[in-house]
């Protein structure tokens, strides 16, 4: 079956409605969060319908079909992510936010030999382009252990400066930290030599893989990376829901971040010992319904499948691409080209402030993001102070994107009348 | 169309050809402010000659909102006491609230008055008050230092 977002759209109800007093929704936010097909819905909204319990507790059936069904959604995720050691190496969280700062905090509770204790003189990597989500985080952290923080920059065109990459990543490096795509610019980050010379000096690599996995086929075992994250409500799936990956060896390893029910082994009085991965990261009665609601999204994105879906976008993101060439006075933020790029497009139109781009478009049914993106640093070091972002879907088609360009055309008309 | 009501002509005027844009060399007190949401920014300059706002200047980026918003405010502002300036940011703030329902009082407001459109678009309306809160911020600053 050929790919049709026209289709796909009908699976997802929110296009039935209409905005802006009957506009057709343009909906090219979906880098913010994506929509929700009726299996989601359903999914989510079945468990608390056929299923409700809290789940590895309860002496009693509907327990059992909670707990089922929870760890049903952990195994969907493994295989997805083909994760070498299976669902016992996936972590729910409420989103990607929290698997970094989890893994973030864990390491910060590491001690003396444990492979993840960092001191004064080690270094963690992060880059120019990172989301607040995957910097704050490691920033912190480096002020709490006396670690100190490095980054790649970011080259004018939009790509990470790797000419210095043995001078970034250094021997005393513990921790590189990367956005796989970059929200704001689109761009992809090449993994393959920053792997190999991170696991040359014994750092752990953590994807940041919110904009890539909801977009394309990611392997993590193919990658050769040790942590990964994402949010469940960027794939289609329930918000409230999240992922960490990482290596069974090394979750062995890792200290647990959050003390309390479920993730013990054993306790007394003074002390405790913890239950191995993943319970050991879910401390407390989880987000059940919302992790059986990736599973219905992941499934969803499996039947269409990660490689239809990434060679749906590059070809939208070719044509919107050609048709901002055409119009006078666009710059964009990051690559021109299709080149190692997925469908987040930022730009910028001459003399119209991007809320003020952003609040035209609105009133035509097409929803775009505005602002510094959460990289506010990425933002100050190519000098855009705020931008207007696109990004794509599987649900988008060709119409989106004419609809979007005749809107940056009809806003340049009504800002240009004084 | 509804964007109209938000984008008055006296808005994008201003926008275009901003007022008191360019920061005094000296000044009584001078703050900084920013909306972390969208990145807007701006540094005002505020001048007391006793009660009296002698000279208010600016500089900053942002949209149309939030930059028409200052230069209107610093037009509005300069030549009156504090108690007065004190009254015409309360009755902006409360047009602000609004959500639409009050035509505001264009005896207090004049030029401000073109705001009332914004009041409607809860998004915008933290843009229309960054000059303000600024202005709030400098005055006790430039009090509490005399
Ligand atoms: C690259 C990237 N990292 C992290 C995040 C944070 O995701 P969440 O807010 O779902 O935790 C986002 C969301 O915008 C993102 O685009």
């Amino acid at each position: 079956m050929s790919f049709s977002p026209a289709l796909i759209r009908q699976d997802f109800p929110i296009f039935e409605r209409t905005v802006r007093e009957g506009k057709k929704l343009v909906y090219l936010d979906s880098g913010a969060t994506s929509q929700k097909p009726h299996s989601v819905i359903e999914a989510e909204s079945g468990f608390y319908k056929l299923h409700n319990a809290a789940v590895h507790r309860g002496a009693h059936q509907l327990a059992e079909e909670a707990t089922d069904a929870y760890e049903n959604a952990r195994l969907i995720v493994a295989n997805f992510l083909n994760a070498p050691g299976g669902s016992d190496e996936i972590i729910f969280t409420k989103n990607a936010t929290e698997s970094l700062n989890l893994l973030a905090y864990s390491m910060g509770n590491a001690k003396n030999t444990n492979r993840f204790a960092l001191k004064t003189g080690d270094r963690i990597v992060v880059s120019e382009m990172e989301h607040h989500a995957n910097l704050i985080p490691w920033q912190q952290l480096c002020a709490r252990t006396g670690a100190e923080l490095a980054w790649f920059s970011v080259t004018p065109e939009g790509r990470l400066d790797l000419s210095a990459i043995d001078s970034v990543i250094t021997a005393n490096t513990k921790v590189v930290a990367l956005t796989h795509q970059s929200n704001v610019l689109g761009t992809i980050i090449p993994l393959e030599a920053i792997v190999a010379r991170a696991h040359a000096v014994g750092a752990v690599v953590v994807l940041d893989a919110c904009q890539s996995v909801p977009h394309m086929p990611v392997d993590v075992a193919a990658l050769d990376i040790d942590f990964l994250s994402f949010s469940g409500h960027k794939t289609l799936g329930p918000t409230g829901i999240g992922v960490l990956w990482g290596r069974k060896n090394l979750l062995d390893e890792l200290p647990p971040f959050l003390y309390g029910g479920s993730m013990i082994e054993y306790v007394t009085m003074t002390d405790a010992t913890w239950a191995p991965a993943p319970a050991k990261f879910e401390a407390g009665v989880p987000n059940m319904a919302q992790a059986v609601g990736l599973g219905a999204a992941l499934n969803y994105l499996s039947k269409i499948g990660m490689e239809n879906i990434h060679t749906h976008e590059l070809a939208l993101t070719g044509y919107l691409l050609e048709g901002m060439r055409g119009i006078a006075d666009l710059k964009l933020v990051g690559p021109t080209d299709t080149h190692s790029r997925g469908g987040a497009i930022s730009f910028m139109v001459q003399d119209i402030h991007p809320h003020d781009l952003g609040q035209y478009l609105d009133s035509q049914g097409v929803a775009v993001r505005t602002g510094h993106h959460c990289a506010w640093p990425l933002a100050k070091a190519l000098n855009v102070p705020a931008s207007t972002r696109a990004s794509l879907y599987l649900y988008n088609d060709e119409s989106d994107c004419d609809a979007l360009l005749d809107g940056i055309v009809g806003a340049k008309k009504y800002f240009g009348r004084l | 169309m509804q964007l109209d009501s938000l984008y008055q002509e006296v808005i994008l005027d201003h926008y275009k050809h901003p007022q008191h844009k360019g920061l005094s060399p000296t000044f009584s007190a001078q703050v900084s402010h920013v909306n972390a949401s969208c990145g807007d920014e701006i540094i005002l300059n505020i001048n007391l000659e006793g009660d009296l706002i002698s000279e208010l200047t600016w500089d900053g980026q942002g949209c149309s909102i939030s930059q028409a918003s200052v230069s209107i405010m610093t037009d509005l502002l300069t030549g009156k006491t504090l108690d007065q300036a004190a009254i015409i940011l309360k009755s902006f703030s409360d047009l602000m609230a609004s959500k639409g329902t009050s035509p505001g009082d264009e005896l207090v407001l004049e030029d401000a008055i073109a705001f009332a459109g914004v009041s409607k678009f809860p998004g915008r309306i933290k843009c229309s008050l960054l000059g303000w809160m600024a202005f709030k911020d400098a005055a006790i600053q430039a009090q509490s230092k005399k």
